[in-house]
């Protein structure tokens, strides 16, 4: 029954259009509105300055960086590469453990250390936790957004038997420092695989009852279909990744394109935005892509449950690690968010010469002017939250 | 296809602008002068062979002694292969081609490394400060960064 | 006594002591539905909501007045002083003048005009300016964007609601809302909603057309309150609160009250048109002018609920949507409506 007249994307009335009824004409002027860094919808200290002609945005310029903590200065001044990992987990708040994860593995690619099979599959577990973690953060958030507060807290109940897993692994809710290079800091605990497999029985259900809540909620469709359309062709000129890329109709997932860990061992499928509501890479399709991919991460984490061999949770590293004068690599993981990479330069030294930490986040939200000319105020608090954005990370 | 064979294709092409590469070390790269960076991106972008679709990163690099650069991993989705571009300047001489008109990611990695680094790139559409406040003094990333003492009359903790 | 008896005698005091007892309901009234919505929301969200003032936070709403009555008024800057001051008693009167014309009860009415239908949809344009005042005066970008939001979608949704109205007074032919109810006196099948206490062939035709006009009703009325999903003038994911969100303590209250006595006010209307008013669903039982109150409040009452849970469950529309449901969805439906039941009525 509801079906929204389309908008033209390049419609803007020009100053001097309007006339009034005695002919003269009417001064009109776009309006430069500043949204954020205090503002509900931003998900942290973001800015956006748009430029609005009534309520649709003629322009946006986001300007970042009002949570910069010198993360890349920092490392350099570590005085070894393990230190480096508890600030890593600080970047992407919402998902630290694919922070460490991507940082260990870069660093133990250097060294050429072969990890423990157990770590691995530890490490997997975790990741794909974090992964459900942190979609479930970008869908309740999101549910904000569109006006639907419920759904909110909905996530936020079953994000906190994640962190209630996590808490029991290595003592920390938040910031863990769990995955180590080499290994990782604790084994599992003894009621871990119990209860992780009670957290999957519990949660497939929900995954159901939140798209039924939200997903396919007539309005809820209505306001992200067709809004906020990220062409293939810009999603992949822009680099952006994660979510947003496959939501944009790309197959493209480095667990499978670019392999690490045992992520080939394990059945599962990438999931795509097919444009089931609308055009493929609407915000809607970026919302499904997240709900779908926390099935599949379910999926990840029983077959690595199943299958978890007992071992060793630490390879053997030394204890000050020096790489050689001029070692440099660059690694890119899938992070909850999308592609994760660090490039790190060494110059033969016990602390970094140089690391460069490419944020998914980062990365994805430059594409924002891009999407959002044309749409409404309205429209690009849902684009902003269909990025999922954390600012901690674009900023670092 | 290897980065030898990128190498070779690049060489035959652009002769003079490929300056050096190393092969024998985990991620092979090849080094190009920073004035041709954009033709090099773009013929790398575009050649069905090649076809570096994807930008994954751009980081502004300090040698210490004066020499900068910018380092580029490209990938391609279609061909599922990846290079390393690097490209040197000095310190007196930070002028490196944007290649943000090749791929629209480069805009805001540029901008933070001109932020970070001072590395100016030409013909980029907006070279602004992008995490830094637009009146900060100094290159924070630089081997010889010195932190400004007052910032709007308030210190600056070391 | 004698006191008492003269000041009865005084026709001015009497009325103002008379039209004082509805302020003092909404009052009471508000304080309850605040307390009753934190609590669905909260157990519809899975959690419990306030637990610690009072048994299981009963005193709850009675704190959280104190405490904005206590509160600094800050007034901005370069804000429109006069007219942010007035801005929130404006919004506050229109919303408060309706209930002159709710019939509470068959003995009591704060007017019984013959117009009473007609004065509703007047004043209910009242919190219009209000609230486009409010989002002026700020000098807020937002609020200013909250005030046209509000100001375009009252104006908009004011329509099928005088649509709706009118279909009603057509079936009871009387504008006066004492008459209408009294005309659906007499049990659950004599209410509008059902055809009215028409004969029974007339009363079939008219059912499928009075059911649509008072679904069409109730979807405007959450409209016309600014409420999830239609909750554009306040938005508060994409306008931080829209209109009211430079004002603070006392004034901020008093839109508050305003929010929560429109919501009364349209449930109120909804039920004195649709649904009987104060008559028992029942014929003969529990009949009655106190009974009258009970039935009104609690059938008001039920639609406030109801809105309640519509709000914790949806989302919220766009601006072009909301203009879209108005314009071309529920007004050309209750176009429809009213020449069905028109043509009826004739035959």
């Amino acid at each position: 029954m509801l079906q929204p007249p389309t908008l033209p994307t390049n419609y803007t009335v020009k100053p001097g259009q309007i006339k009034t009824s005695t002919g003269k004409t009417l001064r009109t002027e776009e309006m430069i509105i500043n949204m954020g860094p205090q503002h509900p919808s931003t998900h942290g200290v973001l800015r956006l300055e748009i430029v609005v002609d009534g309520e649709i945005i003629v322009d946006c310029i986001p300007h970042i960086g009002y949570l910069h903590r010198c993360f890349e200065k920092h490392c350099e001044h570590m005085t070894n590469y393990q230190q480096v990992i508890p600030y890593a987990d600080r970047m992407d708040y919402c998902s630290a453990m694919t922070n460490e994860w991507a940082f260990a593995l870069a660093m133990e690619r250097m060294l050429k250390i072969e990890v423990p099979e157990r770590v691995e599959y530890i490490r997997v577990i975790m990741a794909e936790l974090q992964r459900i973690a942190s979609h479930l953060i970008a869908i309740g958030t999101f549910g904000i957004d569109s006006g639907a507060f419920t759904p909110f807290l909905y996530a936020f109940i079953d994000r906190e038997k994640i962190l209630d897993l996590f808490e029991m692994t290595c003592g920390a809710r938040l910031l863990y420092n769990y995955i180590w290079i080499g290994g990782v800091s604790h084994d599992l605990p003894p009621k871990f695989i119990e209860q992780a497999k009670d957290f999957i029985k519990y949660f497939r259900p929900r995954i159901k009852m939140m798209n039924d809540l939200l997903s396919y909620n007539e309005i809820f469709v209505k306001r992200t279909a067709n809004v906020g359309v990220l062409p293939r062709e810009v999603a992949i000129n822009y680099a952006v990744s994660g979510p947003q890329l496959r939501g944009s109709g790309v197959n493209w997932d480095l667990r499978r394109d670019d392999p690490y860990s045992i992520y080939h061992k394990l059945q599962w499928e990438p999931q795509i935005g097919k444009g089931e509501m609308g055009t493929v890479g609407d915000c809607w399709d970026r919302h499904i892509v997240r709900m779908r991919e926390m099935e599949q991460s379910l999926n990840i984490i029983e077959q690595a449950l199943d299958s978890l061999p007992e071992g060793n949770v630490k390879a053997a590293i030394p204890k000050r690690i020096r790489p050689d004068k001029d070692a440099e690599i660059y690694v890119r993981t899938e992070a909850s968010r999308g592609e994760l990479g660090f490039y790190i330069v060494s110059d033969g030294t016990a602390s970094p010469f140089r690391v460069k930490a490419r944020g998914p986040a980062f990365v994805n939200l430059s594409v924002l002017p891009e999407i959002a000319k044309g749409a409404m105020i309205a429209d690009l608090v849902l684009i902003a939250g269909s990025i999922d954005i954390v600012l901690g990370e674009v900023d670092r | 296809m290897t980065p030898q064979e990128i190498l070779d294709i690049l060489k035959t092409k652009f002769g003079e602008a490929i300056v050096e590469s190393k092969q024998d070390v985990q991620q092979p790269w090849i080094c190009i002068t920073p004035d041709k960076t954009k033709e090099i991106c773009l013929f790398l972008r575009d050649e069905a062979s090649l076809q570096f679709d994807y930008l994954s990163c751009l980081s502004g690099m300090d040698y210490g002694n004066g020499n900068f650069g910018v380092v580029y991993h490209l990938f391609s989705m279609v061909h599922k292969h990846k290079i390393v571009i690097k490209t040197f300047c000095a310190k007196d001489n930070l002028q490196v081609h944007s290649v943000s008109s090749v791929w629209g990611t480069a805009n805001w990695h540029e901008r933070e490394a001109f932020d970070l680094f001072g590395i100016i790139f030409d013909e980029h559409p907006d070279l602004r400060r992008i995490l830094l406040p637009d009146d900060w003094e100094g290159n924070p990333l630089r081997k010889d960064y010195k932190v400004q003492e007052f910032y709007h009359g308030m210190r600056v903790p070391e | 006594m004698e006191i008492v008896q003269t000041l009865l005698a005084n026709e001015i005091l009497v009325s103002v002591l008379l039209s004082l007892i509805p302020l003092v309901f909404v009052v009471v009234y508000a304080l309850i539905v605040l307390y009753t919505e934190m609590k669905i929301a909260a157990h519809i969200q899975d959690r419990v909501a306030y637990m610690r003032t009072g048994w299981h936070g009963t005193l709850q709403p009675i704190a959280d007045m104190i405490k904005l009555l206590q509160k600094e008024d800050i007034i901005p800057a370069q804000a429109d002083k006069l007219l942010f001051r007035l801005a929130p008693f404006i919004a506050f009167a229109g919303t408060y003048a309706a209930y002159a014309v709710l019939p509470f009860s068959s003995m009591y009415i704060g007017s019984n005009i013959n117009l009473g239908a007609f004065f509703l949809v007047a004043v209910g344009s009242l919190v219009v300016v209000g609230i486009l005042m409010a989002g002026w005066a700020s000098n807020n970008k937002w609020s200013l964007f909250g005030g046209i939001r509000s100001a375009a979608q009252m104006v908009s949704y004011e329509i099928p609601i005088a649509l709706a109205i009118v279909i009603a007074v057509m079936i009871s032919g009387s504008l006066n809302l004492q008459e209408v109810t009294k005309f659906q006196d007499g049990g659950i099948s004599n209410w509008i909603v059902f055809g009215g206490p028409l004969p029974l062939n007339q009363k079939l035709m008219l059912l499928p057309f009075t059911l649509l006009t008072f679904l069409i009703m109730f979807v405007a009325s959450i409209a016309e309150v600014n409420r999830t999903p239609f909750d554009l003038p306040e938005a508060e994911s994409e306008l931080v609160q829209g209109f009211n969100t430079e004002y603070s303590g006392m004034r901020f209250a008093m839109f508050y009250l305003s929010e929560y006595a429109n919501l009364f006010t349209v449930s109120a209307v909804v039920v004195a048109l649709f649904l009987g008013g104060w008559s028992s669903p029942f014929e003969n039982f529990m009949t009655g002018p106190v009974w009258g109150i009970f039935w009104f409040v609690a059938k008001a009452y039920a639609f406030v609920l109801l809105q309640i849970w519509i709000r914790w469950t949806l989302p919220r529309l766009r601006v072009d949507q909301l203009m879209y449901v108005s314009w071309k969805v529920l007004t050309p439906w209750l176009f429809f409506c009213l020449l069905a039941v028109g043509l009826i009525l004739v035959i």
